[in-house]
């Protein structure tokens, strides 16, 4: 681990100026590793050239001992794509630091996904402007300075300066207005306008000009509302593809953006057609069954396909967006506001950015529709979207032993206080049965200092078990009514859980003919037990107990087994059934000699009693008993076999010992010195038969004849010699290789002797 | 009787038929020899029994080569047939000790 510089290369192809501010997941290691990138302080980026990051990679082994390349994988979270990059690594001595490089192509990080993330940091309260600012704001500059970008690059790097608050010259904005209204005049599809007409929003909010209007506002209306259909639903352009409820969305947006910009107030028609569209929007709503709305598009093009987190999201940003600028009877139900909010926070933590920017930029219009916006330009009325207040129990698991409080909290989606208001305890129904509810109204009291509404004491007719609760929020001030929505009754399961009294626990051993009893022990099923029974075939065991719960009714719990494991490891479970007064088992050992496979000998006792409302559920030994069975017929089924521990498994293992084959009787060392001295006998008697035949009178005598002689002697006894180092020593190869040579060699020198033998021989003849 | 004609090296080596019969009591020296000890490793034995056998051949066939009575074998001069009983010999014997082991 440490710090680590990569130099990034990217691609002028990819027109991302902000591809450093992004979250790196790091998918190597077992977990996803996540953390910021973050650019080094004075380091200035250009767009087509390398920029130098840091990051901490805990998986990659960079360490100075090793030196080969590897393949760190990450996934640019933004983009919600593989990036799959060799990053090959190279070391470089640079200043006597070594500098790690690596090519890293990032695939598209863009404006928008900036804003997404930007904002859902500002709604969360994450600052983080202090570290992205010094960095960003120069590429938004330049973004915004140059004349090729588009409307949406403008749109989306205006959104940024709007959280970051870069330094930018009125020249840029009047640059940029004059653009933004040539291009809204000429503007066809619905996407044109919406970027826009949202630039221009923003460059009006920014503070630039107090005076950014729309010369034809109607006009531009009107044009938009064309493209509406008759369900609520909006395409994207005259001759495109099918109608969209997140093109709807959209469209709201733009036209919220148009009425704000007006320079003369748009027709009020036009603006009651368009919140009746948005009435017949809603008939389009879909249903979970927990009570939660979503509007979902169903299209036949899987591309094109949002999904219902990111069409709801469109239509709650366009439907609160147009409530904001606009009065009138637009007024969508309260329970399908907050059947939306309850959708939005029923998703939990979304697994994408893009996501998890939907979800909290949603709940945030939803919270912050109770800030009506003063517009300075007319004194329109503003018309809320109501703001949903969401009831939620901290605690579902009460202790009656305890004497846990019911807390419930009342609060707006992203947390904020709610308003004056009383929440009822309607009915509690235990959750196993139907009948009529054992609590009836009870009033929570508010408990200011933490803001939660508290039940006192649980009524006396609450007991151990589950049951679920029914809350009403019932506000003070009958006005907000329309302000809040706060939904019918809420239900919320709640486990009450208690410490149950067992008593009169005892175990016994009945003679199965007369019923007579033979021992009986009572148990503690509070402490230890450890009795210790005896019983052969003929008898029985019966154990019993009762169970009560505090409030002195009968208590079944979910589990009660007993458990009679042999020594051989061969265990049996029964249950323990259950009357109305009290808990009895008995075994007949007479009917279960066959099931417990004729095994005698002593079998330990354990009863299991347990349920999720029981604080003091148990296991426990009760003691042991020794069964004697009769003999086994040959027919009888074998206990089955126990399982082997599975961590034997990797144990250690039999060792082997490995055999040598016994090596064959060899002679001893006497006998065969004995042999070796027998056969070199003959040999010295050819020696003595040389001499004594008197041959060695004929060997050439003078001088160059007689060195070929010896040398084809010398020749021979050297081959002979190798053949003793090869037989000792040398491996074939070698031989022959000498062999070669001394071949040669002789074969010259014994041309030489045996022709200059031969020709004396042959002057010797004649004579 | 024919030791006279031969001339001086086949004299020496082929020695009168001595020397076959010095082989084959070679021959019979390995047999008796592994019949004690055993035939543990047995290309032992087996190389050093068709060493004397190949060596008592070469020279039986070298006798032939160099008697003057042998009608076949006339114009080949002694020497030649010496040089090629060496250079069997060498052979064989390599292949013998390669086998050895």
């Amino acid at each position: 681990m440490g710090e680590l510089t990569f130099l990034v290369h990217h691609f002028a192809d990819y027109q991302s100026p902000l591809h450093h501010i992004f979250l790196v997941r790091i998918f190597p290691a077992l977990l996803p590793v996540e953390f910021p990138v973050i650019l080094r302080n004075g380091q200035k980026p250009r767009i087509s050239g390398s920029v130098i990051v840091i990051i901490d990679l805990p998986c990659c082994d960079l360490s100075a001992n090793n030196r080969d390349s590897q393949i760190c994988r990450f996934r640019a979270l933004y983009t919600n794509r593989w990036v799959f990059r060799k990053v090959g690594i190279e070391l470089y001595g640079l200043n006597k630091k070594e500098l790690y490089i690596a090519d890293l192509m990032l695939a598209v990080t863009s404006l928008e996904e900036t804003y997404e993330a930007l904002r859902t940091f500002e709604i969360l309260g994450i600052e983080r402007k202090a570290d992205i600012s010094p960095a960003t704001c120069p590429l938004i500059v330049e973004n915004l300075g140059s004349s090729s970008s588009s409307p949406k690059d403008l749109f989306y790097a205006l959104k940024v300066n709007g959280i970051l608050r870069c330094d930018i010259s009125a020249k840029v904005f009047e640059g940029i207005h004059s653009k933004l209204q040539a291009i809204v005049k000429d503007a066809s599809s619905l996407l044109d306008f919406y970027y826009s007409i949202g630039s221009l929003v923003l460059i009006k909010e920014q503070g630039f000009k107090s005076n950014v209007l729309l010369g034809d506002a109607d006009g531009i209306f009107h044009s938009i509302k064309a493209l509406s259909q008759s369900d609520g639903r909006w395409r994207h352009s005259s001759n495109g593809p099918g109608s969209t409820i997140h093109a709807a969305g959209i469209a709201l947006e733009a036209l919220a953006g148009v009425v704000s910009l007006a320079s003369t107030e748009v027709d009020q028609s036009m603006i009651d057609t368009v919140e009746n569209d948005i009435m017949k929007l809603f008939d389009s709503l879909e249903r979970y069954d927990g009570g939660a709305f979503y509007f979902d598009d169903k299209l036949l093009d899987a591309r094109e396909h949002q999904g219902p987190l990111s069409t709801t999201s469109s239509a709650v940003r366009g439907l609160t967006a147009f409530a904001t600028v606009t009065s009138g009877s637009l007024y969508p139900p309260g329970d399908k506001i907050l059947g939306l909010a309850k959708f939005f926070i029923g998703i939990g933590i979304p697994g994408s950015a893009k996501d998890l920017f939907n979800q909290i930029d949603s709940l945030a219009s939803l919270e912050n529709n109770r800030q009506s916006k003063n517009d300075s330009f007319s004194s329109r009325k503003t018309t809320l979207v109501s703001i949903p207040l969401i009831l939620s129990v901290p605690a579902t698991v009460l202790s009656l032993t305890k004497k846990d409080q019911l807390k419930v909290k009342v609060s707006t989606v992203l947390g904020s206080d709610a308003p004056p208001l009383t929440v009822k305890l309607m009915e509690a129904f235990s959750s196993g049965s139907k009948d009529s509810s054992v609590v009836e109204n009870q009033e929570l009291k508010f408990d200011p200092e933490n803001s939660v509404h508290l039940l006192d004491a649980l009524p006396k007719s609450i007991d151990v078990g589950k049951y679920i609760f029914s809350f009403e929020i019932v506000l003070h001030d009958p006005e907000q009514k329309k302000v809040y929505a706060t939904g019918g009754q809420t239900q919320v399961l709640i486990v009450v859980t208690g410490f149950i009294k067992i008593d009169t626990a005892e175990i016994t051993v009945l003679d199965s003919d007369l019923g007579s009893i033979e021992t009986k022990q009572k148990l503690d099923l509070y402490g230890e037990n450890a009795v210790s029974l005896s019983a052969n075939h003929l008898q029985k065991l019966r154990l019993s107990f009762q169970m009560t719960t505090p409030h002195g009714h009968a208590f079944k719990p979910h589990q009660a087994f007993l458990k009679l494991r042999h020594e051989s490891k061969v265990e049996h479970i029964f249950v323990v059934g259950s009357s109305v007064k009290q808990f009895e088992i008995v075994l007949d050992f007479l009917g279960l000699v066959e099931k417990f496979y004729y095994l005698s000998g002593r079998y330990d006792i354990q009863l299991t009693v347990g349920d999720a409302a029981m604080e003091n559920s148990f296991l426990q030994a009760l003691g042991h008993v020794n069964l004697d069975l009769p003999e086994p017929p040959e027919k009888a089924a074998r206990p089955p076999l126990q399982p082997v521990d599975h961590y034997l498994r990797y144990g250690p293992k039999q060792e082997i010992t490995h055999i040598f084959r016994t090596p064959g009787k060899l002679p001893s060392q006497e006998l065969s010195l004995t042999f070796l001295g027998l056969t070199l006998l003959p040999f010295v008697g050819f020696l003595l038969g040389l001499i004594s035949l008197g041959n060695l009178k004929k060997f050439p005598t003078s001088v160059v004849p007689a060195i070929f002689a010896i040398l084809f002697h010398v020749g021979i006894a050297a081959v002979l010699l190798l053949y003793m180092l090869f037989w000792l020593k040398l491996d074939l190869f070698t031989t022959l290789k000498a062999l070669g040579f001394l071949g040669i060699f002789l074969f010259f020198v014994g041309h030489r002797t045996l022709s200059h033998i031969a020709s004396t021989s042959a002057k010797l003849k004649p004579a | 009787m024919q030791d006279s004609n031969k001339p001086y090296e086949t004299k020496v080596i082929v020695g009168g038929g001595e020397k076959v019969q010095q082989w084959s009591v070679y021959l019979i020296a390995v047999v008796v020899y592994m019949a004690i000890v055993g035939s543990f490793p047995f290309n032992s034995f087996l190389s050093g029994v068709l060493s004397c056998v190949g060596t008592a051949v070469l020279a039986i066939c070298l006798r032939i080569q160099v008697n003057k009575e042998n009608k076949e074998f006339k114009d080949l001069p002694p020497e030649r047939a010496f040089a090629d009983f060496v250079l069997c010999n060498l052979v064989l014997h390599l292949v013998i000790m390669n086998f050895l082991g």
